[in-house]
């Protein structure tokens, strides 16, 4: 099939996602009476922000004083001083607004005795720039990513935002002067490509976790967007920052909210103690993740590990009362229940850190713009293209997210893009031409998986490469490590063209849509070693054995990883909006 | 462990089959979810839903042994063998375990599922006390998987006409919030002999739901709440 014999469509713009990011930015757009369509592989509240369950941080103060600066300080330096601080600055100003506007449309935050928003605490949250813990979490309950994605549909389907469901984005389309103008998706029920042009496109594909064998994430977690911006002549940013979550049910992944900790709840090993006092004797069990996660594989690895193969901790909340545990955190309990077998009001839940969070993604500013290096300028935006949520790298994370930051990060930005696009379509009112070779690598990467014969499964493959970024790239890495993780993962990406799909049917082929995502892996797998290897320093989740330190002359910078191999490195934006800098500090909790 | 798994492919079947599968190699311990992936590497053209394996999402709705549930939360254990899987009942099959949801998204969509609220926005939250807030416990959970409204023989009959149970129980969800304003129109909205008054209290909806939700109840609540705005 030739690109001439697509159907086409246009449309004002283009968002490719429909979990949190995507809805919030369509929302925006759709109030402002722009054209929009919101792509997605899957109907919209199955995407992965419905998994969410903490909640959502914001300075409300309804539970005990608080302040967005002391939230900006706590998250710049959760962020391991990788984070930008304008950004930060600009997130956390607007949370409180942001968590407002939310319960408005509809969500079903918990309350407390006064009828205002419940708030917990969690990990890395202080007072007054380092002092008591604070308790900023924005909560109902343990389903707060369902109730905002749920709520974020609803107000979609009132502004009547346009619903492609079930179509899944292959690649986008570019023309000679670099302007993005829309994608090539697949109609997944008939199989057939379709051409969706917009002068503006958004990707909100959300995290790839399905680089690692045990991870929190779902099955279509595989960072498509940040996939496709890299095969669009993008560099990625800082994929070596990946987070391991400390409370993932151990050898199964599903995750343990930090809420569980905020509630009061904390960590044993073998022996009962309570270890984490050891390592961050301030904050205890709520320090930030990489922390706790170190820890954790510490005592596994020093022989406390609990069960007969001593390759867990315990997480233990029964001490809460089955109130506290029913009300606040049913969800967890009903987890616990089905996949650890135990029913946590009486006895401790086994966990392990587990693939959580991806802190790197595609180069954005504080707008949502897609930039890149050019010439003169580490940050030119490409014209038309836009990124949000876990798949964009603004950078509000840096080296290390903290909880509660990411439904922020989608809401904040994902509603910044959608005015910003607004104001760009105001002044790009017509569409650019579109001409067929736009289409045509898209269409070659299809045709690709139509050989048939002998070859490798795409499950195997799959399968292999998430046991490669476990073993290469895990909790702790070292260059000896490393290389051979480079190696291996290379070798993988060469042998994803022997691939062959045995299924050639059209409707509803699930096999095929496993492929084009497996190809998107593999990218996203090597440029992860790749940039692990380069970075000689220990900073947030990157923790290097054998450079056990942070190295703030040499790496306070931004990695970027183009498709062809090459690393280079921009600056950090130290400077904020409008308060001062927070320089460089130790980290302790 | 044997299963017995709907197959049905528009471009080369003319009519839908039962396969037999055999896995040897299974942990009686694992969800049904793993088994349909094992099943699936070996013979890739076996097409179902799934996301996010924990119960969350909505995604895996099947009929498992004659009841509608989940594949990522009921384990094998559970079931008796051979494990027979199809698609939901009552919705047109797109593919092996794939049906089309469009009718009952439809009907969600019909209800208007979104807060609506004609008084001006304060600054800050609307207040709800916890009383207040607790009435939507069991309500707001519901993942739209769709077992409740295809295990309903009045949904069978009228899909396009009656609501059914997932779309009654979002209305309900509405309705008992406290800082919703729209509780005339959405009564209105649900009168005549279908929409909701199709509902016979089969009680199959709260009998199969994953998330322990009830929609029979609040379909009994607007009825209640409707009687009460007449007089
Ligand atoms: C178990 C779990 C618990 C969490 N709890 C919290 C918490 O308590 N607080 C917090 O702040 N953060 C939490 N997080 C993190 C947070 O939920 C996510 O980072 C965030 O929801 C990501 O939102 P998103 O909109 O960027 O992407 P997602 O919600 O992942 O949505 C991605 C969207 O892109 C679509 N898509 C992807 N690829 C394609 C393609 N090729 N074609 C078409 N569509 C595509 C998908 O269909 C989906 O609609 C948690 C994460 C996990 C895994
Ligand atoms: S009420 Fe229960 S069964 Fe029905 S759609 Fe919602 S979660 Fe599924
Ligand atoms: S896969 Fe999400 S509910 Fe089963």
């Amino acid at each position: 099939m030739s690109a001439l014999d697509i159907e086409r469509r246009q449309f004002d713009t283009l968002v490719i996602g429909a979990g949190g990011g995507g809805l919030r930015a369509a929302l925006q757009m759709s109030e402002a009476e722009a054209n929009v369509a919101v792509v997605s592989k899957v109907f919209p509240t199955r995407s992965h922000t419905v998994a969410a369950q903490g909640g959502m941080n914001a300075a409300l103060g309804n539970v005990m004083p608080d302040n967005w600066h002391w939230h900006m300080y706590d998250t710049v330096k959760g962020s391991d001083y990788l984070g930008d601080q304008d950004a930060i600055e600009y997130m956390c100003r607007a949370a409180s607004h942001l968590v407002v506007e939310l319960e408005h449309a509809g969500v079903p935050f918990s309350r407390l005795a006064n009828g205002k928003i419940y708030q917990r605490a969690f990990g890395g949250q202080s007072r007054d720039f380092g002092g008591e813990q604070a308790a900023r979490t924005c909560a109902a309950a343990d389903r707060t990513g369902h109730a905002i994605l749920h709520a974020l549909y609803q107000q979609n389907i009132r502004a009547k935002t346009h619903f492609f469901d079930e179509y899944f984005a292959i690649d986008l389309l570019k023309d000679d002067d670099g302007y993005i103008l829309g994608a090539v998706v697949l109609c997944i029920e008939t199989g057939e490509p379709l051409i969706i042009e917009a002068k503006t496109t958004l990707l909100a594909t959300g995290g790839v976790g399905q680089l690692f064998r045990t991870n929190t994430n779902a099955r279509i977690n595989t960072g498509d967007g940040i996939a496709m911006a890299l095969r669009a002549g993008i560099p990625v940013q800082d994929m070596e920052f990946f987070q391991f979550h400390p409370t993932g049910i151990a050898g199964k992944g599903m995750l343990i909210t930090e809420g569980v900790r905020g509630e009061g709840g904390y960590l044993v090993n073998k022996n009962g103690e309570r270890f984490m006092e050891r390592y961050a004797p301030h904050a205890k069990d709520l320090a930030s993740r990489d922390v706790v996660s170190r820890a954790i594989a510490i005592e596994v690895r020093e022989g406390r590990g609990c069960g007969p193969n001593a390759d867990h901790v315990m997480l233990k909340l029964d001490h809460l009362g089955p109130e506290v545990i029913k009300k606040r955190l049913p969800g967890i309990r009903d987890m616990a229940m089905t996949f650890a077998h135990v029913d946590p009001i009486d006895t401790a839940i086994p966990v392990f850190p587990t693939a959580h969070y991806t802190m790197g993604g595609i180069p954005t500013n504080r707008y949502g713009q897609v930039v890149i290096p050019f010439e003169q300028s580490a940050e030119e935006a490409i014209p038309g293209l836009y990124a949000v949520g876990e798949c964009a790298c603004v950078s509000v994370h840096g080296a290390n997210r903290l909880g509660g930051n990411s439904l922020l990060d989608i809401v904040v930005f994902g509603r910044a893009a959608g005015n910003h696009v607004i104001e760009y379509l105001k002044e790009n009112r017509y569409h650019r031409p579109f001409n067929d070779s736009m289409a045509e690598e898209a269409m070659q990467r299809i045709g690709q998986w139509q050989k048939t014969g002998e070859g490798e499964s795409v499950d195997s493959l799959r399968a292999e490469l998430q046991k490669a970024m476990e073993h290469y790239c895990g909790v702790f890495r070292s260059k000896e490590v490393l290389t051979e993780g480079v190696e291996k993962v290379r070798t993988l990406v060469a042998r994803v063209k022997d691939a062959r799909l045995k299924d050639q049917s059209k409707i509803f082929n699930t096999a095929r849509i496993e492929a084009l995502e497996l190809e998107n892996l593999m990218g996203l797998g090597l440029a992860t070693v790749e940039c692990a290897l380069a970075r000689e320093e220990s900073r947030g989740a990157h923790s290097r054995v054998d450079y056990p330190e942070r190295d703030d002359e040499r790496w306070m910078k931004h990695s970027l990883y183009h498709a062809n191999g090459h690393i280079e490195y921009k600056p950090v934006r130290t400077k904020p909006m409008t308060v001062d800098s927070f320089p460089p500090k130790p980290r302790v909790y | 462990m044997r299963f017995l798994i709907h197959r049905y492919n528009p471009e080369t079947d003319k009519k839908p089959r039962m396969q037999e599968y055999t896995l040897a190699d299974i942990n009686a311990g694992d969800m049904l979810l793993d088994a349909l992936f094992q099943i699936k590497e070996e013979d890739d053209s076996l097409s179902f839903r799934r996301s996010c394996g924990e119960g969350v999402c909505g995604s895996d709705a099947m009929n498992i042994n004659g009841r509608n549930g989940l594949a990522c939360i009921t384990p094998l254990n559970s079931l008796k063998e051979p494990i027979e899987v199809r698609p939901l009942p009552g919705l047109p099959i797109v593919r092996d375990l794939v049906v089309d949801m469009r009718p009952f998204y439809h009907q969600y969509r019909s209800v208007k599922p979104w807060l609506t609220v004609h008084d001006p926005e304060p600054e800050t939250e609307y207040l709800q006390t916890p009383e207040q807030r607790d009435q939507l416990d069991g309500l707001y959970e519901c993942i739209l998987c769709g077992a409740c409204s295809t295990a309903c023989p009045s949904f069978w009959w009228n899909p396009d006409k009656f609501r059914g149970p997932a779309a009654l129980l979002q209305s309900w969800r509405f309705l008992a919030d406290s800082r919703d304003q729209a509780t005339a129109e959405r009564l209105e909205e649900l009168e005549g002999a279908y929409r909701l008054f199709r509902c016979h209290s089969i009680m199959n909806c709260m009998d199969v739901c994953p998330k322990g939700l009830n929609p029979t109840k609040a379909i009994g609540n607007i009825k209640k709440m409707m009687l009460k705005h007449l007089v």
